[in-house]
């Protein structure tokens, strides 16, 4: 049979008569968005011994350490105590390091194992792909950051002066991360990869953001490099909403993160969009 | 084919389920540029069991990747049922199915979450009536709580199938889907598709078991080096190859005269005869070189006889776009 003519024996046959579906359906540039949402929350949530409650283990021992060496000998911003001042620092930097290490290490390891081929034969958009690993990531953050305050709070007082500021650098912050961590998951092709992503920039970073110090306090030189160093504004602005004042003003940090968080937010949708090493 | 909505697929009758329009992949590394697919255009039909065969390293697993959105063609354009795979990507996908080579599976998940998250991913939620079918269907019921990873090879590959028809497509395609599975899974899995295709899905297979091509599929393309070097139907083919196949065991090697032409699988000699004189001949040929053929059979050449022909730089068969 030609094809041509297979094609018009077919012409009379009824086509594909599929049974209709009872299910309820989505389509937009959005559908899908909510299922690898929960399938990114649920993935980390299965191994929460490790995902949440290790890295508040982690700000705990920091906070017993530091606090009992340092308690009563430092005080920053006039009059706060350096337990107090350290906890902000610890709960910012426990968001900001979990929801990196949610989204990249969700996709290497889908990259790794191949199952990644699930989502790449999924008419998923770029948009969803972001909304999703980059809101679980915030998901993630957040109940890292939350129980890090929980333990932490008691071993020193700890004010709330403005609350909208510690929501918005909260939110701020591990969207930048998440984001952050998407492309390192892009890039890498293997763990090695990520973790050198995340133990010679991610790390260094943080711990050199003021997490554990004022910057006030450092040499001239290393106070301005500081500055160059957008974790540093994530977790000063975090800071000022508890203190009410902080080493920069919350609105320039606010509108540096911002700035950050566009151009890391534009970079990763448009790999996402040219399915940069997932489509070959 | 009408637009629809992006939840069921409305087909029009003469729309092609799957086009390849000239597609084109080059690979370039520091050694050169590699063609993988070279001008390749063929359509297939609603409803038909369509068999791409070739060599590995032919093009086959490309050409499924670039119809599944795992890459993308250099040149060229292919179509779902009337959708471009890349500027109309979502409806595409939603009428694709695929069961992709690799045995691959999430860990985190057990069956029932695999197929709802999945399900999920292409818009179709509250689909548990459906995933419970599947999961009967392809004898999954009891495992539809255990984790992925206590499940067999079989058994998740089974799960891939299950995946890949979550959604309900009417475009379903199979890459090397018995690669490495029992005889008793292989027919599980066939019985479920030849009623899949019977109840209208297209079906779209590439396997390196050419007697189930032969068996399961009523049009065949074949690839080599990336170029479509036969494409018609399987039983067109078949007669293409006029010739009877004489097949033998022997004990000692075949005279020269014989062994250019000769398939030879360890004792198992088979050689082509066309006609009687022909096998009379060959039979000369042995006698006279004092060989003494065991369980001599004539039979009729398969499609394994059609394919080494045609790798081997014979005529192209009907190549069509």
């Amino acid at each position: 049979m030609r094809h041509d003519d297979a094609r018009a024996a077919r012409a009379d046959v009824e086509p594909a008569a599929l049974p209709a579906l009872r299910a309820s359906t989505e389509a937009g540039i959005f559908a899908g968005t909510r299922t690898l949402l929960y399938k990114e929350v649920l993935r980390f949530w299965k191994v929460s011994f490790q995902t949440v409650a290790a890295p508040v283990l982690t700000a705990i021992l920091y906070l017993l350490i530091f606090g009992h060496v340092l308690e009563g000998r430092v005080t920053v911003f006039g009059s706060v105590g350096y337990t107090s001042f350290l906890i902000p620092g610890l709960v910012m930097m426990s968001v900001l390091q979990n929801a990196f290490a949610n989204s990249s290490s969700s996709l290497i390891q889908s990259k790794i194992t191949g199952n990644l081929v699930f989502l790449l034969l999924a008419p998923l958009s770029h948009w969803a792909w972001f909304f999703a690993y980059v809101g679980a990531s915030v998901v993630r953050g957040l109940a890292v950051g939350a129980g890090v305050m929980l333990v932490t709070v008691w071993f020193a007082p700890l004010p709330l002066a403005n609350p909208l500021w510690v929501i918005v650098f909260t939110l701020a912050g591990a969207s930048l991360m998440g984001a952050l961590g998407l492309i390192a998951g892009l890039w890498a092709e293997k763990f090695d990869q990520i973790a050198a992503f995340q133990n010679f920039i991610i790390m260094p970073m943080t711990f050199l953001s003021g997490v554990f110090y004022s910057v006030k306090s450092l040499p001239p030189l290393w106070y301005e490099v500081s500055h160059l160093n957008p974790f540093f504004y994530m977790i000063d602005g975090f800071r000022h909403g508890f203190f009410g004042t902080s080493d920069e003003s919350p609105w320039l940090s606010l509108g540096i993160v911002a700035a950050a968080l566009v151009v890391v937010c534009g970079l990763c949708l448009h790999l996402l969009k040219i399915g940069y090493k997932i489509r070959h | 084919m009408t637009a629809g909505g992006d939840g069921l697929p409305t087909i029009a009758p003469l729309m092609p389920a799957v086009a390849f329009r000239h597609v084109c992949k080059a690979f370039v590394s520091a050694r050169g540029t590699v063609h993988a697919l070279d001008d390749v255009s063929f359509e297939i039909e609603q409803g038909e069991f369509f068999g791409l065969l070739g060599p590995n390293g032919a093009g086959k697993t490309t050409l499924i990747s670039i119809l599944a959105g795992l890459a993308r063609a250099t040149s060229g354009s292919v179509s779902v049922l009337g959708h471009d795979v890349v500027t109309d990507y979502a409806r595409a996908r939603r009428r694709l199915g695929v069961v992709p080579q690799e045995l691959v599976f999430d860990p985190f998940f057990s069956v029932r979450e695999a197929l709802r998250i999945q399900s999920g991913y292409f818009g179709v939620h509250d689909n548990d009536a459906w995933i419970d079918e599947l999961l009967a269907h392809l004898g999954l019921a009891d495992k539809a709580d255990a984790n992925m990873r206590q499940l067999s090879g079989g058994m998740k590959r089974r799960v891939l199938l299950a995946q890949a028809l979550v959604h309900r497509p009417p475009v379903i395609v199979l890459d090397e889907p018995t690669a490495g599975v029992d005889v008793e899974l292989r027919q599980t899995l066939w019985q479920f598709i030849a009623r899949l295709n019977k109840e209208g899905h297209t079906v779209l297979l590439t396997t390196h078991y050419l007697e189930e091509a032969e068996a399961l599929c009523g049009r065949i393309a074949m690839l080599k080096q990336g170029r479509v070097v036969a494409l018609d139907r399987t039983t067109a083919l078949l007669a293409g190859t006029a010739s009877t196949m004489l097949q033998f065991k022997l004990d000692r090697p075949l005279p020269p005269a014989l062994a250019a032409n000769a398939r030879v699988t360890g004792r198992i000699v088979q050689l082509k005869a066309h006609d009687a004189r022909e096998v009379e001949s060959i039979l000369g040929v042995l006698h006279g070189a004092g060989c003494e053929p065991e369980d001599l059979e004539i039979g009729r050449a398969d499609l394994e006889d059609v394919f080494i022909e045609i790798m081997h730089g014979e005529t192209p068969r009907r190549v069509a776009a």
